[in-house]
């Protein structure tokens, strides 16, 4: 067994990490600090994972998100897509192994993978819409999200999700609020089995080495460790027995990369679309004045009543 | 559990069948992987799907529904012709080497006593053979004709790898390695576990699905060995507990016998209850058995009950028949039933053949639900469309809703599987007018009383009988009910040389001071010492493990006598020594029994005794051929389901399903035939999903929104069926609709010269809560249960399905 966390203090406990410890903040400069904070990483074990998405679940309480109940199309994904409300999402995909003839069901917990290069930030026009910490958590600050999508399009595993309730981009923070204070993230608290573990990533490869070892004794000869280099590594890793194969695990990229138009994007355009937006902002300031503000009816009041709680029971 | 949870990190080797761990006990299957991870250990499953748990395992097969007697006997036989098994285990502590008594016979499925017209058995000639010396004889070197060894290798004989195949379509070379895996335990050196659940109880021949596990285990000496067992999964936190404490329908608190009409007093009833040792220096602990009734009954009636009226037994009702769950719906759909009260319990969902169930609720006069959520059964009188069709206005049924605090609402206690007794705190307040169901029944009890004793009324004795003398008798707390269960002496309690061992109302240490005097009580032996001097041991929580074998001796206290392992007498050999280092648990330090648990034996009794290790039977050792226990015959049979997709019993030609199982006129003409409903089904829960409770909840609903049926990709070719696209399934007593969830987990075998296909159907959905509305999944099951526990056969019975309009996804 992995060490378990303790459980937390009941007292209030000042934050391990902030505004200081940032490395990176989208459409930015600024300057790191100077000494990096030890780099943590979830690590997601598929071959314990029993898909019983308890995670899901522990995701949306702890973070307060409401989801749609959905149909069933026929497979035990649901919802079937990430969402601006599920931030990660159990993909199952039945895998005949053509080598040992046995058909092995793969169970893959999809969310952000925390790029150590993360191309959503490099995409991100907005200041400081997302942010890197020192410790290697990507997160995304609300309140200066304009929604723009670009993220979306920057990052090389299709995570973030725009909602159309308040138009800003979600996605998993790896539960930043919790291991400020020196906890796990909350899907790693409810794993029952320890198939999600969390640590420094130093002690995350070196658990992932044991479990490696136990793979290939029992016959899985290309079971690895997915922290794809193309990214310069992430703080989400997998242990899969078929580490030579990601796509087969519902799409898992092979050689993630950020796309070249975002590194150009970021390179030189960055600057030349920020001032094209600025002059939209404008435009919208002076039709404001002009025109007056746009008058919301009472109907459309109680459509976003309904839809920022998220439900239409 | 004969072992627990955390013993299940000790294997070497899981064996998960009839039963789906990862997905209906996801906690407890952290076990499974921590036995995988730190101990290299094998994971096999056995399962009609590829499931969950399968998705886990390191070697899978599949296995037609309801055929899990033959597969098991493949087992058995593979074991005794390979001669794989742990023969000194096998000698000394089963009872193979019993000589049975001439004129018991088995012949073409049918054992010696058959009565076809009643459907029964006359067991009297299933018994050993006695000797002049009042003993059973035995011959230890296993050679006579008629011991239970011989028998055995004879009886086991037809079921070969072949005949394995050809009945339960698993491909020989999958069920070679699973018995070739099993075997490898045979030897005091490694372990195996055997981890089961509803879907081996859920049979018409539930119970000897079990037996089976329990001989191949026996064979391999893996029973009372840390990482051994015969393992029991319960499906709710308490069911454990509601089991101990006597809600089956023929026993009280403690595996106790309820009276029956043959037992007209107290002695008639203990009288048969000898117990007598079959061997010398056994123990045979049930001679204590009177002790423990005695006890109950002075918990039960107080002062009231004395040696001059057999302690108030004839306050106790006594049993004409047994009234399970079939039985009394059954009785209430013949409409003599005048009310139902349903205290946490959905009926119309988890009763077979729904239909029945409705029209039966709906010819009571009254219904009373106490529950914390709104159940589909107090809606059962609503018109819900297709899902629940009736007409409101010719159901007469008056409904009562009291809604009830949910566990984490009030103190209490939870027995897991383990069979653990936790404390748990009162952790939020009730909502609204919700009263715990200790306050409701107290209540509804002091009104019945007082009625009665004004009024007077048939049948009031024993209501005013019962001692009811809790500080405040309408709200008797959680404590003084475990203190009661528990037991207490009632005057001092001297040993042979007259010293007081106990003080007049101190609570008792163990049930081994329990007395059939009347000075003491205590309502439920088996939990005799969870509260005793040194109080509610229930409140543990010291997780110190010092000898690193997941014992965790101190934490809440195991039924019985905060025991463990159950036989784990057994994990040393008959001179007391460990197997093996590494199984290495209790033995024989010269002076005692001792090692990391209770000793499941009397702790001073030297293994030159010869005393076996199993003291709760009067043979000092386990069963192998259960004499006369069990309804359906001393071995196992491969018997069909009720509905079967096959013409015959490829075994045995001329038996067909279990002889000796119930069913009642109405439901025999509604079982399907292969003809007509050509398709096996099976039904199970989904991980997101607690049985019917959590579709009331959002975020389940949400992960799991809508009922499905799994098929494979051959059956979806052969009838048409999209992924996704809505089909109808129906069997000869009723239809339910859903999504198809088109899967390679499903896959078509080949039985008996014929492509045999299953569809999975999940339970969880109603048409009540959050969830997408389904019609319950017992519209389709049937009304038969197990010949002994009378378990409904809820996992093989026969459907046909179609593809339906409807949204296809």
């Amino acid at each position: 067994m992995f060490p378990p966390i303790p459980n937390p203090t009941t007292q209030a406990t000042p934050p391990k990490f902030g505004d200081a410890d940032l490395i990176r903040k989208s459409a930015s400069n600024i300057t790191p600090a100077a000494k990096r904070q030890t780099e943590v990483a979830k690590l997601i074990d598929v071959s314990k994972c029993i898909g019983c998405k308890a995670c899901q679940v522990a995701c949306l309480e702890w973070n307060n998100l409401v989801e749609d109940v959905g149909v069933n199309v026929g497979v035990y994904d649901n919802p079937h897509d990430l969402t601006p409300n599920t931030w990660t999402l159990m993909r199952y995909t039945e895998y005949d192994n053509p080598e040992s003839g046995n058909l092995e069901w793969l169970i893959r917990k999809d969310g952000c993978m925390h790029c150590e290069d993360p191309g959503c930030l490099k995409a991100c026009p907005a200041p400081g819409a997302i942010v890197q910490y020192s410790n290697g958590i990507v997160d995304f600050v609300k309140e200066n999200c304009i929604g723009c999508g670009y993220c979306v399009k920057g990052c090389p595993f299709n995570i973030p999700r725009i909602s159309k309730v308040d138009h800003k981009a979600y996605k998993c923070t790896l539960c930043s609020d919790r291991i400020a204070v020196g906890q796990g993230p909350a899907c790693q608290k409810a794993c029952p089995t320890q198939a999600i573990v969390f640590g420094t990533k130093d002690e995350m490869k070196k658990w992932a080495d044991l479990r490696i070892k136990d793979l290939k004794e029992r016959g899985f000869k290309n079971a690895g460790l997915y922290d794809p280099p193309g990214v310069n590594g992430t703080h989400v890793m997998y242990v899969l027995q078929h580490a030579d194969k990601p796509q087969i695990y519902a799409g898992l990229p092979n050689n993630p990369t950020i796309s070249p138009i975002v590194e150009l994007w970021k390179g030189m355009t960055k600057y030349a679309g920020l001032a094209a937006i600025g002059a939209f902002a404008a435009f919208g300031f002076l039709h404001h004045v002009v025109s007056g503000p746009n008058r919301v009816s009472d109907e459309d009041e109680r459509n976003a009543k309904r839809l920022t709680e998220g439900q239409s029971r | 559990m004969t072992n627990s949870w955390t013993d299940i990190g000790n294997t070497d080797l899981v064996w998960i069948m009839g039963g789906n761990a990862a997905e209906a006990h996801p906690c407890g299957f952290k076990w499974v992987t921590e036995a995988k991870h730190n101990r290299g250990a094998k994971l096999m499953v056995v399962d009609p799907r590829f499931n969950r748990s399968a998705a886990m395992a390191d070697h899978y097969a599949p296995i037609r529904p309801g055929s899990d007697i033959a597969f098991l006997s493949g087992v058995v036989n593979y074991l005794l012709t390979n001669d794989k098994i742990h023969k000194e285990y096998v000698r000394h502590y089963t009872n193979a080497a019993f000589v049975v008594k001439d004129g018991y016979t088995f012949d073409e499925g049918l054992f010696s006593g058959y009565d076809a017209e009643k459907r029964s058995y006359d067991r009297s000639s299933w018994e050993y053979e006695i000797g002049p010396d009042g003993f059973a004889v035995r011959d230890m070197t296993l050679s006579h004709p008629r011991c239970v060894f011989q028998l055995m290798k004879k009886h086991f004989a037809p079921y070969t790898p072949e005949m394995v195949e050809r009945v339960s379509g698993t491909p020989k070379d999958k069920f070679l390695k699973v018995a070739e895996w099993a075997a490898s335990t045979a030897n005091g050196e490694r372990a195996m576990t055997i981890m089961y659940a509803l879907g081996w109880t859920q049979h018409s021949h539930g119970a000897q699905n079990i037996r089976t596990a329990a001989m191949i285990q026996l064979l391999c000496g893996n029973v009372g060995i840390p990482g051994g067992g015969v393992n029991a999964l319960r499906g709710h936190s308490n069911v454990q507990g509601i089991t101990d404490v006597g809600t089956l329908t023929a026993a009280i608190p403690g595996y106790l016998a309820l009276p029956t009409e043959s037992e007209p007093t107290l002695e008639s009833h203990l009288g048969k209850r000898g117990f007598k040792p079959l061997l010398p220096n056994q123990t045979s602990y049930w001679q204590n058995y009177r002790k423990f009734y005695v006890s109950f009954l002075k918990s039960y009636f107080g002062a009231k009950a004395t040696p001059e009226n057999e302690f108030g037994y004839q306050w106790l009702p006594k049993l004409d028949v047994a009234y399970d769950c079939l039985r009394m719906f059954d009785v209430m759909h013949q409409g003599k039933t005048t009310g139902l009260l349903c205290q946490g319990f959905n009926p119309l969902m988890s009763i077979a053949y729904a239909n029945k169930t409705r029209a039966a609720l709906s010819k009571l006069k009254f219904l009373v639900s106490m529950d914390p959520i709104e159940t589909d059964t107090v809606r059962f009188w609503e018109n819900h469309g297709e899902f629940n069709n009736v007409d409101p206005a010719k159901i007469q049924t008056e409904v009562f809703m009291l809604p009830v605090t949910s566990f984490v609402e009030e103190e209490g206690s939870f027995t897991n599987s383990s069979r653990c007794i936790q404390w748990k705190w009162k952790a939020a307040d009730p909502y609204f007018e919700s009263k715990p169901d200790i306050d409701i029944l107290s209540d509804l009890f002091s009104r019945i009383r007082k009625m009665y004793e004004k009024e007077g009324g048939k049948g009031a004795e024993p209501l005013l009988a019962i001692d009811w003398s809790y500080k405040d008798p309408s709200h008797p707390t959680a404590d003084e009910l475990l203190k009661e269960l528990n037991g207490k002496a009632l005057v001092d309690l001297k040993d042979a040389e007259g010293k007081v061992v106990r003080a007049a109302g101190q609570q008792l240490a163990s049930f081994g001071e329990m007395r059939d005097d009347g000075s003491t009580d205590g309502a439920m032996w088996i939990y005799t010492g969870v509260y005793g001097p040194s109080g509610n041991f229930a409140q543990r929580r010291d997780n110190a493990d010092p000898s690193g074998l997941g014992v965790y001796g101190s934490w809440g206290f195991s039924w019985p006598a905060n025991r463990r392992i159950q036989y784990n007498r057994a994990s040393a050999d008959p001179q007391g020594n460990p197997w093996s280092e590494r199984k290495k648990y209790m033995f024989w330090n010269g002076q005692r029994w001792t090692g990391p648990d209770v000793p499941d034996y009397v702790p001073t009794i030297p293994p030159d005794r010869a005393t076996g290790p199993f003291i709760m039977n009067a043979e000092g050792v386990s069963r192998l051929w259960v004499r006369g226990l069990m309804a359906d015959g001393p071995f196992p049979v491969h018997m069909e389901p009720f509905e079967s997709p096959l013409a015959q019993n490829p075994v045995f030609p001329k038996l067909r399903g279990n002889p000796v199982a119930r069913v009642f006129k109405g439901d025999m003409e509604v079982f399907g035939n292969a003809k007509d409903f050509p398709i096996v089904a099976t039904t199970y829960r989904l991980v997101e999903h607690f049985h019917f409770w959590t579709k009331n909840v959002h975020a389940n609903a949400v992960v799991q929104p809508e009922f499905f049926v799994e098929l494979s990709e051959e059956l979806a070719k052969e009838k048409g069926i999209k992924l996704g696209q809505m089909v109808r399934v129906w069997s000869n007593r009723g239809e339910v609709k859903g999504k198809a969830v088109v899967t390679k987990r499903m896959t078509p075998l080949k039985v008996d010269g014929k492509t045999v296909h299953t569809v999975g159907l999940p339970l969880n959905f109603g048409f009540i809560g959050e969830t997408k509305k389904a019609s319950p999944i017992n519209s389709l099951t049937p009304a038969v249960g197990d010949a002994n526990a009378q378990t409904p056969e809820f996992k093989a019975f026969l459907v046909n399905i179609e593809p339906i309009d409807g949204p296809v996804a």
